[in-house]
């Protein structure tokens, strides 16, 4: 019976209700908190706390290392490993390296994005507690879900509750969400 | 539209002082030693109306509030085409001066030029320059009716007029703007010939117009009412756009280079020998860092990009690169060091300061913002 609780989830029916409750349940002290919304809404990222993200030093370092990576190999392949004369040119034929250069640093980039992005977002994420309620299946048609986690230092079973059930938020439903 | 005072007390002055210029270039015209200093003048502000004309039907094509917001500036840029096919004609009082091939002695002499007569030669070098500029007034023409039938109808139908002529207007811009430069540039040095030469003309031309349009929606986001306008969001995407142009002057301008460079055939390598010799290659170093590295980097912070002052202290020095890069291309075609004239100050400052007149002026023809918006954001 007495299953662990992740948290309490609101439904609403209307993006303009799940961005007043965002705001206000960041103003009364809550941040572990998520929306779920089948469509992007602006602002509800910046609401529900969500100020910084790291994939773009990810992606710098990425580019940078694939930059690295691309000349470095032309240079130990063309000048040590097996040095060549091509066309009377220098061994150290730098030009002719920034082609491969550039498309490594795009590559390196493109992956630390993609990858980074999948880290960053703790995915490929097999289970998460949000499913459990049934309803939940709706945040990719037309229900907006707004979940404040047990684990927020200001949660409280009954508390939060009430806050969330507050009318002017117009919550359809309030659910416990269990682990 | 008013304008704000800045710009008003500008349209004010440009014109006597574009006048006065002017007339000092002519002058120094009848005794001969103007056209280089001209040329890069004239390519420089001819970079405005083309490359206005470029981003209209690109955003006709993509769309954008980018577009939407920059939109009545881009048109009243291209509508200054008509001054621009004027202020062409000093170029051919004298073409001997600056093209070898319209020197019959030189011709005579050169057996390549020889063979070239039947393209380059001087009346059909005229007839294909008013073909280019028919053409290009007629887009122009074409882009702005349009735009202003729309603001009095409900009818979408110029709207779908503009998106159809976009795809086959870029064309026809492609082809004409690099066929103009082979004829007013390339053929200086009439015996080298680059493919990639009129594309990085056409990416040069849509760099300046972007650099040009931050700056003053810059000035304008201060002023009512387009401060009501103009949001950090607009600029960002006018910034991402900087940054791709930027990166696509480099990659055209290194593609070229790679090729003449991997191929090392004599007759190709003189451009870059004249080029990167007797401290041409000082200004060479200068392009790749200020014009290719610095704004590279600087333009990846999206903070630059959101700041409009930030952003527009770049757009001014992209600006002022682009002007380098011109002179670069076309001076060291006549050989020697780098050297400043004083008709290379004064003949921008004559085309600059008429060509910035006849644009307020056409800037204050029409509303500042189109009424219709196909985006349909109902924010405007």
């Amino acid at each position: 019976m007495d299953l662990p609780l992740y948290g309490l989830m609101a439904e609403f029916e209307n993006p303009d209700h799940i961005l007043h409750a965002a705001k206000t349940a960041y103003a009364a002290g809550y941040r572990r908190m998520d929306a779920y919304s089948p469509l992007p809404i602006h602002g509800l990222a910046e609401a529900v706390g969500f100020r910084k993200t790291y994939l773009p030093l990810v992606v710098l370092i990425g580019g940078l290392t694939g930059c690295f990576v691309g000349f470095a190999f032309q240079y130990w392949v063309s000048v040590v490993n097996y040095p060549v004369i091509i066309g009377g040119k220098p061994m150290n034929s730098w030009p002719s390296f920034i082609p491969v250069t550039f498309e490594c640093t795009v590559l390196f980039a493109a992956l630390s994005a993609v990858f980074g992005m999948l880290a960053l977002n703790g995915l490929p994420h097999p289970y998460h507690p949000v499913f459990n309620v049934d309803r939940f299946e709706r945040a990719s048609r037309d229900r907006f879900f707004l979940c404040i986690e047990a684990r927020d230092p200001k949660f409280n079973r009954d508390d939060t509750r009430k806050f969330l059930e507050m009318e002017e938020f117009h919550a359809c439903e309030v659910t416990e969400v269990m682990v | 539209m008013t304008l704000p005072p800045a710009a008003e007390r500008i349209e004010k002055r440009a014109l006597p002082v574009g006048g006065i210029a002017l007339a000092l270039c002519l002058i120094s015209l009848t005794r001969g030693n103007l056209s280089q200093s001209y040329l890069i003048a004239y390519l420089f502000w001819l970079s405005l109306p083309l490359g206005s004309a470029a981003l209209l039907m690109l955003y006709h094509l993509t769309g954008g509030e980018w577009g939407f917001v920059i939109r009545r500036m881009l048109e009243a840029s291209t509508r200054t085409l008509p001054l621009m096919a004027a202020l062409f004609l000093p170029l051919l009082y004298h073409p001997t001066q600056l093209y070898q091939w319209a020197d019959p002695a030189k011709v005579a002499a050169d057996e390549l030029l020889k063979h070239k007569q039947p393209y380059l030669n001087t009346p059909f070098f005229i007839a294909r320059a008013v073909i280019y500029f028919l053409v290009w007034i007629a887009l122009s023409w074409l882009l702005t009716r349009w735009s202003a039938q729309q603001d009095h109808t409900n009818d979408t139908r110029p709207a779908r007029r503009l998106l159809a002529m976009s795809g086959p207007g870029l064309i026809v811009l492609g082809f004409t703007v690099t066929f103009a430069i082979v004829d007013w540039v390339m053929s200086i040095e009439a015996n080298w010939a680059s493919t990639m030469y009129g594309v990085i003309y056409i990416v040069g031309m849509v760099l300046t117009t972007l650099a040009f349009m931050i700056f003053v929606a810059r000035r304008f986001a201060l002023a009512e009412p387009m401060n009501k306008v103009l949001q950090p969001a607009h600029f960002h995407d006018l910034g991402n756009l900087m940054l791709a142009f930027t990166m696509l002057w480099a990659y055209t301008s290194f593609s070229q280079f790679l090729i003449i460079w991997s191929g090392n055939l004599p007759e190709e390598t003189t451009w870059y020998v004249n080029r990167m010799g007797q401290g041409w290659q000082t200004i060479a170093a200068f392009l790749v860092l200020f014009h290719f590295a610095v704004p590279f980097i600087v333009l990846l912070s999206r903070d630059v990009k959101r700041k409009m002052e930030s952003l527009a202290v770049l757009a001014a020095a992209m600006f002022l690169m682009r002007m380098l890069d011109l002179y670069w291309t076309v001076r060291p075609a006549a050989g020697g060091a780098p050297s400043l004239r004083p008709m290379d100050l004064v003949a921008p400052i004559a085309i600059g300061g008429l060509w910035l007149w006849m644009f307020l002026r056409q800037l204050k023809v029409r509303p500042m913002m189109p009424v219709y918006n196909p985006q349909g954001d109902p924010s405007f």
